[in-house]
């Protein structure tokens, strides 16, 4: 746990219903329940949870284009709820479906959200950066994921703001545009914007994010550095530090005799083994004893330390993808 | 591609004034309005095949005044309905679909913003129309009342407002395939038996008694009366005033942003 220095956004216990919902009998349905995060100037924080967990709702009611049932949000300050033209030319919005007239053309469009803003920035450099030169002509309906998400993350840059919002910035992304947008929201944080994403993907926070707040069932369940929660995190969680060692030998070995039976042995193909679990010296001593014993050279060796996907599993129990 | 962003970290771009961010809007509304095709065929095509229908079919004779001086206002009506609640809603239900709605409402245009300029983009497009119908009925020897010019402009902006009000309460409540169901369907509706272009007298007896009381046959019947007799019907400005306040506040109450 940190305490805010320069925060851009703080949330404090906020809860969401929706409904009412006749799959429920007509009952509202808690989407958000008691979340609390913070956001600073200069960072990437991502809120990274599986689909349904309540990450684009938190960022909704963040963004006031929905109203929160409870809780408190400051945004740069100020409550979203009754946030102003001035408030809201400080902050940027890319959301998950992009937002883009499908009849517009890439450029006409970007010049008239330029105009809602008094001083916005110069749109040559942006569509060079992004790439939409190359699609410049081509209407919104027609463009691919990754153009789309190039000319949504282009919109909501134009005002310069001081906080961004990306709602799952990688989705339909091919490699290419991937790359571009990453680098550029890696830059932004260098200059100092306060970025706050959404993901489900694990690469994506473990890539990106300077904080990750772990999100399930409406609430945040775990949150660090990618590299606290992989480690101390987790060791504060039950106290272990879990690894895999995987290696190519011979088929049909039987492993769990040479080390014992407090590891879990896999062989996921022939030859292909997994050993995962409290990996020790001592087991790894055991092991290449026993190699050498039996004359045996692995093709390969690779040892891994946790994922950040087994945290999520540990955590909320659940496949994030 | 590895040209560099010129941020700036202490001069933040800030909103333009609220007047241009809501003129900019009603510009884009009005030109994305006036060049979609369809949009076009039921803003103009349809108001014209409307105007020389009824000029040349003796559908409105012994009216008391000629064809074309009882089907103008009508059709000048029929106008404001297309513009203002079919193809303004659907529009709108699709920009919803799409999430622009959302997009814009997070930039310095705001929700206010947005209502404006589509109120501003109505009113921009029913002026063209204005001048389109006028000019092709002025050829087919319409003479309004002088008199009628002032009444009538004043009803045709409260019936676009009604009409507005009704689209945008269908567009924010139903998907947008549903509301473009149900926005063609009344302006057919409405068109042929809702008293817009078809004096009351001439409808079926179950219609006529309904009629008056409906934004399509009050904003017809009072636009006639303007332009043919150059008075104002006050029943019939209440009537178009409920119906703008009555779905106005609906709206606002049940629109859903997403």
């Amino acid at each position: 746990m940190r305490s805010p220095e320069s925060p851009v956004l703080t949330i404090d216990g906020l809860i969401k219903d929706v409904g009412p919902l006749a799959s429920l009998d007509g009952k509202m349905l808690r989407v958000v329940s008691g979340l609390s995060m913070f956001a600073e100037r200069g960072q990437i924080t991502a809120l990274l949870g599986a689909n349904g967990a309540g990450k684009t709702t938190t960022l909704e009611c963040a963004q006031g284009l929905q109203k929160r049932t409870g809780g408190r949000i400051g945004l740069l300050g100020e409550d979203p709820d009754t946030a102003g033209a001035d408030l809201r030319s400080r902050v940027g919005v890319m959301l998950q479906d992009g937002g883009l007239p499908p009849s517009a053309r890439p450029i006409p469009l970007l010049r008239h959200i330029a105009g809602m803003y008094r001083n916005p920035l110069p749109l040559d450099g942006l569509v060079e950066r992004l790439g939409i030169d190359t699609f410049s002509r081509t209407g919104v309906r027609r463009l691919s994921g990754g153009q789309k998400q190039r000319l949504s993350l282009a919109a909501a840059l134009i005002g310069n703001p001081e906080v961004l919002f990306l709602d799952e910035p990688s989705a339909g992304l091919d490699p290419q545009s991937r790359q571009i947008v990453f680098e550029l929201i890696a830059e932004l944080r260098d200059a100092g914007m306060g970025i706050i994403l959404t993901t489900h993907l694990m690469d994506d926070a473990q890539r990106l994010a300077d904080y990750v707040y772990i999100i399930d069932a409406g609430h945040n369940v775990a949150e660090g550095t990618v590299a606290d929660l992989l480690s101390h995190g987790h060791e504060a969680m039950d106290g272990v530090t879990e690894r895999t060692l995987f290696f190519d030998a011979p088929a049909g070995l039987d492993i769990a005799a040479a080390i014992g039976h407090e590891l879990t042995v896999t062989e996921s193909r022939a030859g292909s083994y997994a050993i995962a679990g409290t990996l020790t010296p001592q087991h790894l001593a055991k092991l290449t004893a026993w190699w050498a014993e039996q004359g045996i050279m692995p093709a390969s060796l690779r040892l891994e330390a946790r994922s950040l996907e087994d945290v999520f599993l540990d955590i909320s129990g659940r496949d994030i993808r | 591609m590895t040209s560099t962003i010129p941020l700036r970290s202490t001069h933040h771009a800030g909103p333009a004034t609220l007047m241009r961010r809501i003129l900019l809007q009603g510009r884009y509304e009005t030109l994305t309005m006036i060049r979609n095709g369809e949009q076009l065929i039921l803003a103009v095509i349809m108001p014209l095949l409307a105007l020389v229908g009824l000029t040349v079919t003796p559908l409105l004779d012994g009216l008391g005044a000629s064809r074309v001086d009882i089907a103008t206002p009508g059709v000048l009506a029929l106008c404001a309905m297309s513009t203002a609640f079919t193809g303004q809603g659907i529009a709108t239900g699709f920009d919803r679909r799409y999430g622009v709605l959302r997009f814009l409402s997070t930039t310095p245009l705001g929700r206010t913003g947005l209502i404006a300029g589509k109120i501003i983009a109505v009113l921009a497009v029913l002026v063209l129309q204005i001048l389109v119908i006028g000019a092709v009925a002025a050829l087919l020897g319409w003479h309004p009342r002088p008199e009628g010019w002032l009444p009538g402009l004043g009803l045709l902006v409260l019936g676009a407002a009604a009409f507005t009000a009704l689209g945008l309460l269908v567009a924010g409540t139903v998907r947008p395939e549903a509301t473009l169901a149900i926005t063609n369907l009344l302006w057919i509706l409405l068109g042929a038996l809702g008293g817009i272009v078809v004096p009351a007298e001439r409808l079926p007896d179950l219609a006529q008694s309904i009629v008056h009381f409906l934004p399509s046959g009050a904003l017809g019947q009072s636009l006639r009366d303007a332009f043919l007799h150059g008075s104002v019907s006050l029943p019939y400005v209440l009537v178009l005033l409920l119906w703008t306040v009555v779905p106005g506040m609906a709206a606002v109450r049940w629109f859903k942003w997403n």
